[in-house]
């Protein structure tokens, strides 16, 4: 592994993978390389966020995003608190900007947001004097996601530039794909998107990326599968007949991976729908990644927490 | 197949697919067309059966795009049996039935369940054409891939339209993956409301609510708009006046994939058939004024309606009746259709080729069936028809197990005297 400028990452925020170049990506990598020792040794705490205060809010739901960010958190030394919707003031009719006001007065250091509206983080973080990351915003970016997802590729497969990646699924609501794909293109792979029309953002083949409504095609030589999570209620009708319609075309089981590389890898960001987009024995066969991922979350998280913390006020 | 071949002589061969018309015969083997041409007679096809035209016309038989069944769920109106019985004296050989049925044609189970029974008991093909809506609804598409996978060669919600567009643009994008056919029938429900025959001068007359023309045009247009927007396939099942061709030429000339039928009672009938408030003439959508009929022929005469169907929908005393107004749309076609549309290659109004064209060639095109041809490998699926023969029709008399014909006591010239499905003799007219 080539290392880089480790201080190339400086910004302020993480709101998205938009906007990061290709050594901002890489010296965070670099970064959770590290953190990845760390999280492996019995002692996995560092010292570097002590005293720092980390608040997580939450308004969607999330069991295992919140809880790497808490652990991650809690590894560099962060005093972590957790906060979700159904506990704020968010119910009684207080705006997201005015909630962030409020929490901005307890002087955190690291907000990490979740919101179910695109471009609320970005919001929010205009209204806040701390270092704020998206934890996912609507269908738009999901960054530390797409940052996992590009480690684990990385550690599996030596480098990025060159493979040909697969995002298969539910591309329209996917805040996901949409970190993922600029994430691996700006690393140098060939991303193609799959999954029914439908399914797919209205203008997306003018991103540069190739679009295929046929798994056996879009996956022909891929070297990695990324499948993306069906929400239950697009499975009814509305945008596909039925689960087990889609399942028959866009479901990944092996016969469908044996269209990509015989070596190829297969990812999922959770929590899976096993029956719907895939098959129990791709996810839990040989070639699936899925439980690093969750590992790499953790690493990943971390070295974004440490990152962002080196350019916090220290006086 | 085991079957001995059949050679057909002395025939007019009519191909309204290439353009053949000569003398000649046919020389049909294991129920596809071996031999076709003047050459081919019963002296050159030594140990062939023999059916001698004696002059007639053989043609590909019909291909008829929108029948109604009554099975499952109400055989007492019609079976596919009946049905086929009707298809088979009408010249019919390939029927494609709406999924207007109860339960309706939305799972890829009932598919299978109607193509078997198609097969135990219809006299000619059946092809089923699926629900586009789960339950006819208009409100989430039907398992689109599994029921073509199953046997279902369009989609459509029979004779609803869906109204919500959002619906329709998501099945139509989503019918595009798989390059299934869409046919739709283009009559907004709400702006029909309570009318039951066509807006103007005659409904107001019988004191009868009308159904405007723009309940077709507005749906037409917006159908359009969406066709472009989603590259879908699609088919306007029975359009009724001249607006709605200006809409379909213009979708045509901008090169979307669009194509229009119209029904035989549209092109044969109008609103004053209707006289003495004949329920067997409520249609939906209705009759229209003449103008607008003529202008129907001669969209179909220069080719810019494609299809003409029979809209066969049979309807049993309890529906039909009753007073107007209450009373049910639709009429049986299968067994007239051919005859009443000969009415107008006799008139002058269409000619031979474009008729038999838009009621075979043209619908196995736009459906994908191998038909509509007699070239040589495509299926034996034939016409042998009389074109000068008088008859009367006569209600009591017609195969179909529903009687609710718009032309009971019509004479027509010209009658289909045989007709043969994969190679079998299914139907042979015999004076009575």
């Amino acid at each position: 592994m080539t290392s880089h400028n480790p201080y190339a990452f400086s910004q302020r925020h993480l709101l998205g993978i938009e906007g990061l170049n290709r050594p901002e990506i890489e010296s965070l990598l670099d970064m959770a390389e590290e953190a990845v020792s760390v999280s492996r040794q019995i002692e996995k705490k560092k010292a570097t966020l002590r005293g720092r205060t980390q608040i997580n809010l939450f308004f969607e739901p999330s069991t295992r995003t919140q809880s790497s960010f808490e652990l991650a958190g809690k590894r560099l030394g962060a005093d972590v608190m957790n906060m979700s919707v159904s506990s704020s003031s968010v119910k009684k009719g207080e705006t997201l900007i005015d909630t962030a006001m409020t929490l901005n007065a307890m002087r955190p250091d690291i907000i990490v947001v979740r919101h179910h509206a695109a471009g609320a983080v970005h919001l929010l973080a205009r209204k806040v004097d701390c270092s704020v990351v998206n934890a996912g915003d609507g269908a738009h970016e999901h960054p530390t996601q797409a940052l996992l997802d590009a480690l684990t590729i990385r550690r599996n497969k030596g480098e990025i530039d060159g493979l040909i990646i697969a995002i298969c699924g539910d591309v329209l609501h996917s805040r996901v794909a949409r970190s993922n794909m600029i994430c691996l293109a700006q690393l140098g792979a060939r991303v193609r998107l799959v999954g029914p029309p439908t399914l797919m953002p209205p203008g997306i083949e003018r991103f540069g990326f190739e679009v295929f409504h046929d798994m056996r095609a879009g996956l022909k030589d891929a070297d990695i599968v990324m499948m993306l999570r069906l929400q239950r209620e697009r499975m009814n009708g509305g945008f596909v007949p039925s689960s087990r319609e889609y399942f028959r075309y866009f479901g990944l089981d092996e016969e469908k991976l044996s269209y990509a590389k015989p070596n190829a890898l297969v990812m999922h960001p959770g929590p899976m729908n096993r029956g719907v987009e895939i098959d129990s024995s791709v996810a839990d066969g040989a070639q699936s990644l899925i439980r690093e991922q969750v590992e790499m979350g953790v690493a990943v998280r971390m070295a974004v927490l440490e990152a962002l913390a080196r350019s916090l006020p220290n006086d | 197949m085991t079957d001995a071949p059949l050679v057909l002589i002395n025939a007019r061969l009519f191909d309204p697919s290439d353009g053949r018309d000569e003398r000649g015969g046919l020389l049909i083997e294991n129920g596809v067309i071996a031999a076709i041409g003047p050459a081919v007679s019963a002296r050159s096809m030594h140990g062939a059966r023999v059916h001698d035209c004696q002059g007639n016309v053989l043609a590909p038989g019909l291909i008829d795009m929108r029948a109604f069944m009554g099975e499952p769920g109400a055989e007492h109106r019609e079976t596919l049996r009946t049905a086929s019985e009707a298809a088979a004296v009408g010249g019919v050989t390939t029927i494609i039935c709406m999924p207007d049925t109860t339960p309706a044609i939305d799972d890829p189970a009932v598919v299978d369940f109607l193509m078997r029974r198609a097969r135990d008991t219809s006299l000619v093909r059946v092809h089923p054409a699926a629900a586009l809506t789960k339950g006819l609804q208009g409100r989430e598409m039907t398992e689109i891939g599994l029921l073509r996978e199953a046997g279902a060669v369009a989609f459509t919600d029979g004779t609803r339209s869906v109204t919500d567009a959002q619906v329709f643009r998501r099945a139509l994008t989503y019918a595009a993956m798989f390059g299934a056919l869409v046919i739709h029938h283009v009559e907004d429900p709400c702006l029909v409301g309570d009318g039951v025959v066509n807006e103007g001068e005659f409904a107001s007359r019988l004191g009868l609510l009308g159904v405007p023309r723009e309940a077709e045009t507005l749906m037409l247009e917006r159908d359009m708009r969406l066709v472009r927007l989603t590259k879908g396939r699609y088919h306007a099942a029975v359009l009724t006046c001249r607006d709605s061709l200006d809409i379909l030429a213009k979708a045509k000339s901008e090169g979307l994939t669009v194509t229009g039928g119209t029904s035989i009672n549209h092109l044969a009938l109008n609103e004053n058939d209707i006289g003495d408030y004949r329920t067997f003439l409520k249609l939906a959508p209705p009759l229209r004024e003449e103008d607008e009929r003529r202008a129907m022929v001669e969209a179909v005469a220069d080719g810019l309606i494609d299809v003409i169907v029979s809209d066969h929908n049979p309807q049993d005393v309890e529906t039909k009746r009753q007073p107007f107004a209450e009373s049910a749309n639709g009429a049986v076609g299968l067994e007239t259709m051919l005859s009443a549309g000969l009415r107008l290659v006799h008139d002058g109004s269409i000619p031979l080729r474009r008729l038999l064209h838009a009621m075979s060639t043209r619908p196995a095109e736009i459906v994908g069936l191998p038909g509509g041809t007699l070239t040589l490998g495509a299926p034996a699926d034939l016409i042998e028809i009389d074109l000068e023969k008088p008859w009367v029709v006569d209600a009591a008399r017609l195969r179909s197990r529903a009687k609710n014909t718009p032309f009971d006591g019509a004479r027509m010239t010209g009658k289909v005297m045989t007709t043969i499905v994969a190679g079998k003799i299914v139907h042979q007219y015999r004076d009575v």
